[in-house]
This record gives C-alpha cells, sequence and structure tokens, in this order.
C-alpha cells in the first residue's frame, strides 16, 4: 500500500471523529499569549469556527490519533472487525495540523481522541506526548480536550489533566447492561471508576498546600461524557435517569447525547433507521430543565406513560400542560421558582422581569421586549393588559402547538 | 444647535467625550446633530463650542453598553444614546428597566453588534503571506463586517496571536499588527493575497467532520448566515455537501450494525443467588466483591468498597454503608461519619489501626438531587444479597467480637434492625456464634440537630466503643 499523504490521513481519521458530540471550548481558564511568547488565547466562552450542513460546531480540530482499534464494540465505526481504512497520525503531524490550522484562525484548538492500539497505556501516552508538545516545545495556549483511555495508568491521566482543558471518557451507552452487551471490551464501573478519580483529583488540585501555595490545575474545564441515544431500548426516563446520577456524582460539565446514526461498513444489516434527532434535542432540553430549572427528574418524565419525552411540544410546555392548574402566573407576583416554569421564559427573562418588577408593574408589551416568547408564554401569564381568558384551560391548547399531523403522501 | 461628528476611528472614545461635554452644560438631545463623516453636513447646523462645567456621573453599565452600541451602523446611533442618557440623568434605575422601549432598543443594537464581533472573532480566515525565513511569520485576512465591528474586536486578535504578524483588511477599517504594535488604517478594497496549502487541508478536514446522516442546513445558517460565506474557503463545498447527503446517509445505513437483544444480567444474578457461601482463593475475595452484581445498587454506584484492616483482627466494625468519598475512593470509612468514627475510637481507646471496618452493603445507595448525592438507607433485599460478602469476610478475619453500627449493620449481622436504640449496648450473638456488639452509627450523631442529644448520643457512642475494648481484653 502507498504511503498515506497528510490529507488522506486527516480525511480518514476526521471522518472517524464525527460520531462524538462534543466540539465545547468553553469554560476553561482565561488566558493570552499578549506577552508575544505563545500561541493562542482563551476566553472563557467558546468560540464556533464554522457549521457543518448537519448544524453541528466545528470549534475543535476533532480528530483520533489513529482508527486502528482492538476492541470490538458493535456500534463503533472503528471496531477491530470493521473494514474501514485505517489510518495513524505521528504525534508531529497532530501538532503541526493544530498549530497551522490555529494561526489561520480555524479552530479553537484540539480534541484528540483514539482508537486503542496496543495498549491502553501505549495509547494514552502517545496522546499525553501530543500534549505535552503542544504546550511546552509550541507553547499552545489554546484548548486542549485529551478522550481519556478508561484502564489507562493513573500518572498518564494525571498528566493529561495538568496539559488538557478538559478530559472526557463517554460511558457510551444509557445502561451498564447495553455496555456489556455492545461494547463486550468495555467495563462500566471501569469507566466510572475513572470518572471517579477525576473528581477526586480535581478536589485535590483545589485544596492549598500548608505553605498556602495551589497547585497546578487540574484539567480547569472539568469532564464531560456521551450517550448513545436509540441503539439499545432505554427510554428517556433511564437515560435522563443515568446522567442525573453522572452529573451528582462526579460533578460533570455536561453529559452530550448523540443520536445512533448508522455507520458505513457494518457487521450485518439493520433496517434503515433515521438518527432520532427530535429525541436528542428534547433529551437536551430536558437536561437544561434538570439543571438550570430546578425540575425534578420524575416531573419530566412522569408527563408521559412509557418514559419517553413529548416528540411533539419541548419537555417545559409538556409539563405546563398538565399541570394547567398552577397557571396562570401573575408575572408581577409569582416567585423566581415559577416564572421559571413558564413556557417560553428563560433564565435572561426570568431576571428581567425580577428587576424591573422592584420599579413598576409590568405589561404584556414589556414581556414582549425582555425577550420572552409570548407565543407560548401567554397562555399561561397574566400581565399588565394582558389575561388569558379560557385560553389556560382550552381543550385545544396542545395542538396549537405541536405540529400539524403529517399528511399522507401519494407514493 | 450644537453638531458632533465621529470619526471613523476612535469612535467610542470621541462619543463619550463629546457626550460627557453636552451632558455638563446641560445640552438637551433636540439641540444636539449628530454625525459621522459620512453623514452629509447639515446646512442649517451651527457649530457652537460647549463650555465644560463640572463632573457627571453615569451608571457603568450605561457606559459599557454605549461603547459597544457606538460601534452599530444606524446613523441614529449617537442621538439615541445621548437622547437616552438624558433621561438616565434623572433616573439613573431606568438602566435595569429591560421593558422601556428606548432601553429595549439600544440593548438590541448592542446585542447585534456583540454578535458581529462573535462572527468576526470565528469567521476571520488568515493566509500566510510571509517570505520563508522570517523572524516573524505574518498572515492577512480580507473580511466584511455587518458594522463597524473591526476597531473593538482587533484586541481580540492581539490577545491570541501576538507572535506573529497579521492585518485584517475590511471596506470599513483595516487593523494591522505589526512586531507587537497595533494600529488602524482606513478601509480598502480586497486585495488579493497568495494561496495557502493549509486552506486545502481545513476544506477536507470541513468535509469529514460532516454527519450526512444529520443533515440541519436551517440550524447551520442560522448560525452561520450566508453573507459571510464568500469570504470562507470551506463554504464554497456547502451545497455540494447538502446534495450529496442524503446518498450518502443511505449507503450508510445500509450498511448499518444490527444490535443484538438485551438478556444475560438477570439470569447471572439469579445464578448467583443459588450458591450458600463465597468460596473461592482467599486473596480473590476482593475482587470478586468489586464484580458483584447480585443487585441493581451496582449499576449506580461507582465501585464496591469492601472492607480493610489487617487479616487477623480481633475487631471487626461492621458499618452500614459506603457514602459519597468512599465510593469514589473505593475505600471505607474515609468520609465525615468514618471521620467521627476514628476520633471517638482514638478517645476510647480503640487501636484503629488493629481494627478490620467493612459495611454492611458494599455499594453507595443514593439518588441525585441537584449537584450532590443524597444518601439512601439499603433495603432489605439489597442487604440480604450483600450478606454473602459480610459472611465471606468474616469467615477469612474470624473476629473475637463484631461491633454492628447502626440498624443496616445489626440486620445484616442479625437479620434484625428494629429497636437499635434499645439494642445498643447489648451483646448479641451471629448464627456462628461470634458475639456482636449493638450501637449507634455515628452518622446519626452527626445528624442530630439538638446540642444536647447530641453530646448524649455521642457518650454514649464512645461508651459503647469502651465496651468493646473491654470485651477483647
Amino acid at each position: 500500500m502507498a504511503k498515506q499523504t497528510v490529507e488522506q490521513k486527516l480525511a480518514i481519521l476526521s471522518d472517524a471523529a464525527k460520531y462524538d458530540a462534543s466540539c465545547a471550548s468553553s469554560g476553561s481558564t482565561k488566558r493570552d499569549s499578549r506577552d508575544g511568547k505563545g500561541l493562542g488565547s482563551n476566553e472563557g466562552s467558546g468560540i464556533c469556527h464554522a457549521y457543518a450542513p448537519d448544524g453541528r460546531c466545528i470549534s475543535l480540530l476533532k480528530i483520533l490519533m489513529t482508527n486502528f482499534c482492538i476492541y470490538d464494540c458493535s456500534y463503533c465505526i472503528n471496531r477491530a472487525s470493521s473494514n474501514v481504512t485505517r489510518a495513524r497520525f505521528s504525534v508531529d503531524e497532530v501538532v503541526k495540523l493544530t498549530i497551522e490550522f490555529y494561526r489561520r484562525n480555524y479552530i479553537e484548538g484540539l480534541f484528540l481522541s483514539s482508537g486503542v492500539i496496543r495498549s491502553p497505556d501505549a495509547t494514552m501516552s502517545d496522546m499525553v506526548q501530543i500534549a505535552r508538545k503542544l504546550r511546552h516545545e509550541e507553547n499552545f495556549r489554546g484548548y486542549i480536550h485529551l478522550k481519556t483511555i478508561p484502564d489507562a495508568a493513573p500518572e498518564l491521566i494525571a498528566e493529561a489533566g495538568l496539559l488538557a482543558d478538559r478530559l472526557s471518557i463517554n460511558v457510551e451507552l444509557p445502561t451498564d447492561a447495553a455496555v456489556q452487551q455492545y461494547a463486550p471490551e468495555k467495563k462500566p464501573e471501569q469507566i466510572r471508576k475513572a470518572m471517579a478519580d477525576f473528581r477526586l483529583r480535581k478536589e485535590v488540585s483545589k485544596d492549598k498546600s500548608h505553605t498556602g501555595k495551589r497547585p497546578p490545575r487540574f484539567a480547569p474545564a472539568g469532564q464531560s461524557t456521551q450517550m448513545i441515544i436509540g441503539a439499545d431500548g432505554s427510554n428517556d426516563a433511564a437515560i435522563l435517569g443515568q446522567s442525573t446520577r453522572l452529573y451528582s456524582s462526579y460533578k460533570l460539565k455536561r453529559v452530550y447525547y448523540s443520536a445512533f446514526s448508522p455507520i458505513s461498513d457494518s457487521s450485518s444489516k439493520l433496517p434503515l433507521i433515521r438518527p432520532p434527532l427530535q429525541r436528542e434535542h428534547r433529551l437536551y432540553q430536558a437536561d437544561w430543565l434538570l439543571r438550570f430549572y430546578d425540575f425534578q427528574l420524575d416531573e419530566i418524565t412522569s408527563v408521559t406513560a412509557d418514559g419517553n419525552l413529548d416528540l411533539e411540544v419541548d419537555p417545559k410546555l409538556a409539563w405546563a400542560l398538565v399541570h394547567r392548574e398552577v397557571f396562570p402566573l401573575d408575572v408581577n407576583r409569582a416567585t423566581r421558582e415559577m416564572l421559571l416554569r413558564v413556557p417560553g421564559f428563560g433564565v435572561k427573562t426570568v431576571n428581567r422581569i425580577l428587576s424591573t418588577r422592584c420599579h413598576r408593574a409590568l405589561r404584556y408589551e414589556d414581556l414582549i421586549r425582555m425577550g420572552a416568547s409570548m407565543k407560548k408564554a401567554r397562555s399561561f401569564i397574566t400581565a399588565g393588559g394582558w389575561s388569558p381568558g379560557g385560553l389556560t384551560d382550552s381543550l385545544d391548547l396542545r395542538a396549537r402547538f405541536a405540529p400539524p399531523p403529517e399528511q399522507l403522501t401519494l407514493f | 444647535m450644537h453638531r458632533a461628528v465621529m470619526p471613523p476611528i476612535g469612535t467610542a472614545q470621541a462619543w463619550r467625550d463629546a457626550a460627557r461635554q453636552f451632558l455638563a452644560a446641560g445640552i438637551p438631545p433636540e439641540a444636539i446633530l449628530w454625525g459621522d463623516t459620512t453623514t452629509a453636513p447639515d446646512l442649517f447646523g451651527e457649530v457652537r463650542p460647549v463650555r465644560p462645567a463640572g463632573h457627571v456621573t453615569v451608571p457603568r453599565s450605561f457606559i459599557s453598553m454605549a461603547s459597544t452600541v457606538v460601534w452599530h451602523s444606524d446613523p441614529e446611533r449617537f442621538a439615541r444614546l445621548y437622547a437616552f442618557l438624558w433621561r438616565l440623568k434623572d433616573a439613573p434605575h431606568l438602566m435595569t428597566d429591560r421593558g422601556d422601549a428606548d432601553l429595549s432598543r439600544l440593548r438590541s443594537m448592542e446585542k447585534n453588534v456583540h454578535r458581529c464581533q462573535h462572527k468576526m472573532k470565528a469567521f476571520v480566515r488568515f493566509r500566510e503571506i510571509g517570505v520563508e525565513d522570517a523572524p516573524r511569520r505574518s498572515f492577512a485576512a480580507w473580511f466584511e463586517p455587518t458594522y463597524h465591528t473591526v476597531e473593538p474586536t482587533a484586541d481580540f486578535f492581539v490577545r491570541r496571536f501576538s507572535d506573529m504578524d497579521w492585518r485584517i483588511f475590511t471596506p470599513d477599517v483595516s487593523a494591522v499588527f505589526e512586531n507587537g504594535s497595533l494600529s488602524f488604517r482606513e478601509g480598502q478594497e480586497k486585495p488579493a493575497l497568495p494561496e495557502d496549502a493549509s486552506e486545502q487541508l481545513w476544506i477536507t478536514y470541513f468535509q469529514n467532520i460532516f454527519n450526512p446522516a444529520r443533515l440541519m442546513v436551517k440550524a447551520m445558517q442560522s448560525e452561520m448566515p450566508k453573507k459571510y460565506w464568500k469570504n470562507m474557503p470551506e463554504a464554497a463545498f456547502i451545497p455540494q455537501m447538502i446534495a450529496e447527503a442524503p446518498a450518502r446517509a443511505r449507503a450508510m445505513a445500509e450498511a448499518a450494525p444490527s444490535l443484538p437483544p438485551a438478556r444475560m444480567a438477570q439470569v447471572q444474578a439469579q445464578l448467583a443467588a443459588h450458591q450458600s457461601a463465597w468460596e473461592g482463593p482467599k486473596d480473590a475475595l476482593a475482587k470478586d466483591i468489586a464484580a458483584c452484581t447480585r443487585c441493581p445498587l451496582h449499576c449506580n454506584a461507582t465501585q464496591a468498597v469492601p472492607g480493610e484492616g489487617p487479616m487477623d483482627a480481633d475487631l471487626m466494625v461492621v458499618g452500614e454503608q459506603p457514602g459519597d468519598q468512599e465510593d469514589l475512593s473505593g475505600r471505607p470509612f474515609v468520609g465525615p461519619a468514618g471521620q467521627l468514627f476514628d476520633k471517638i475510637a482514638g478517645q476510647a481507646g480503640l487501636e484503629r489501626h488493629k481494627t478490620f471496618v467493612t459495611n454492611a452493603v458494599k455499594h453507595f445507595k443514593f439518588t441525585p438531587r441537584g449537584k450532590r448525592r443524597l444518601h439512601q438507607s439499603p433495603n432489605g433485599s439489597e442487604i440480604q444479597h450483600c450478606r454473602w460478602w459480610l459472611d465471606a469476610e468474616i469467615a477469612q478475619v474470624r473476629p473475637k467480637l463484631l461491633l454492628g453500627m447502626g440498624a443496616t449493620a445489626a440486620e445484616g449481622l442479625t437479620g434484625r434492625r428494629a429497636g437499635i436504640l434499645s439494642r445498643r449496648g447489648t451483646v448479641e450473638q451471629t448464627a456462628s456464634g461470634t458475639p456482636i456488639l449493638l450501637t449507634l452509627h455515628p452518622s446519626y450523631l452527626l445528624r442530630l440537630p439538638d446540642p444536647k442529644a447530641k453530646a448524649d448520643a455521642t457518650a454514649q457512642f464512645r461508651d459503647d466503643l469502651a465496651m468493646a475494648v473491654k470485651l477483647l481484653d
């Protein structure tokens, strides 16, 4: 076989990396290179340098170091038994690509993942070497996200955490049983243990020593994980239950949900399926309600009988539609907690309502100017000059929001 | 009538200086004509010098808003800002009234400028222009911003690209960074920039990171509007990528894997329950505990926490279950309750390092509440399943005395959890005849809100530990 060019390798290894949903570059320490001695900055909030036609943000150079893999996870394009073309970047090739892309303002940094070659330790140590070279030889101050290998040696993980902004390990599937079925070489308890170690390391790195000196920061942008949605039979209650446990147990920054999409070259045939994108979207909405709107898991998942989210309307609206007894709320009196439950009101809108309410009573037009989505909110609130009348309890309220029933098309 | 003409470079400072003077001199908005160098000179506007008088104070949030809004392209922007500033003079709280129509308008202009700045940070594409072997590499870009955002955004590029020279040309204002210093020039026509080999690699990356199975063109366009496309090398390939996506996705789907159905886990658990006692080589116990799936608790906990201590200990202390810290570290008695136990054990003369400590249940049971995990007591069946491991540990260590702390330990050791408060301080026996001293669980002491009750319970606990020491003598 002829030697592959960097461009050919890049095509193979970025194609192999696209199933990872995360491309975030936010939440790390602020730093810059104003001193002229390095390259790059981090502003706290991330920047999406481009968007692909799949609607996903491209913020980082997201590649695999290699797509050779000794594992055989059935949902993965890079599994050992797949016939996909294989490639492997050298350490220097990844470093050069990252730096040259960064200098042209294409990216915020690097998201490096890898298939497992030779052994978990050997793979992890190559990845750490790339990060080390970027930080210490190229003085790179942009963002680095490393996907860690669960059973790699602790000292490698420790070094990775000092070099990278974020580390992540994928839990892959919502239940242990599913992981054992589809990813036989991966051990859910080992993945959890790795996330627990991460949290302990991070907590230790926050303690000052007796001299008052702070130890170097460990992965300042925290850890994240990803779950594949729709490959196994788990319902949304099981998926969200898993993520609330992960958030509370290991202080994860984010749980990413990735709609299972068909991959080329599979072991056997599966009926043609479209990735459940709408379901993925609803899961993210529910995830947000759990983290920022003080909703409890059972409130969100008890709306439907089968424990799945309503695909037609968003989870907050779905909750409001079955709890109409608490509405309409008076925006001039309701508490913050209750205002957050109004469909169409976001955290920003609620803050604006509260700060303006100190000075004067709010009218309907004020809410429009404050950025509320009144199409949704108006059925659930009263304000100066507005009362929903019978709208709140009307039978066709749901139908006003749900998409119209699809007409059958002629074949 | 006064006239204020704002220059294209240094606009923010110029507006602030002018507005400060007008305000100090008490000149109302209707007496000022604001414009930039592109607006035609007003025939009736007569320029009168303003005599500054004293200080004026404005809310800081207004200054930050104004220094963004001045970069908008609306010709009315300077006048709108001053008119609002005039109102603000007597009612500073207006800054927090987001329902106010004037403020709302200014805030939305501010938002537009911020968005334009953000897009500039994201979509400027440099090409290398420097010669090889030059001491500093140099790059250049052509960009067409919607508003006058080059000047307020240039510092971002300084923070990021200080070790190289760069210039961003636009039709409006151009920014030049050379040898560490930044300057602004007038705008210009699009220059011819040399081809850059890295651009082809970038396009390759863009085409391959895209997943054709999840086409969402609208989502892409709302974040990357078409007006920016002409200056982004990768964007030329978007129409082709969209057109080919359905066929590629179909090809991928036709070759998708089949996933076997979930089963097995229950069968394994049932099989495990058929044995009567754990029997294995001595050093395999901890490993077998770690792999336990006898009850569903293993699904949510991080790891099983086996007992710890000398294998020939006279005393075995049995707690309830691992807590948050124990679950993370994999070691028993390291959390707050464990630390309290260590402290009181020291006071009671109990030699901690000669003691084997373990828990009645090996996995942490909890319920997530926001960002924390709330402890939940294990139920009868979980305790029953975990007796398997507790019995195996007792059989290995063969202690002279067992110290059961709390109701769960009592249930794990004696099969009965009721009445721990009346049973504490008494000695019972296991089926094989090992004496069990029952006492309270240290986390119970931590939870008691009443200081007096807490002190009493702590004294009782200390007495029980002292009694254990005495029983072993």
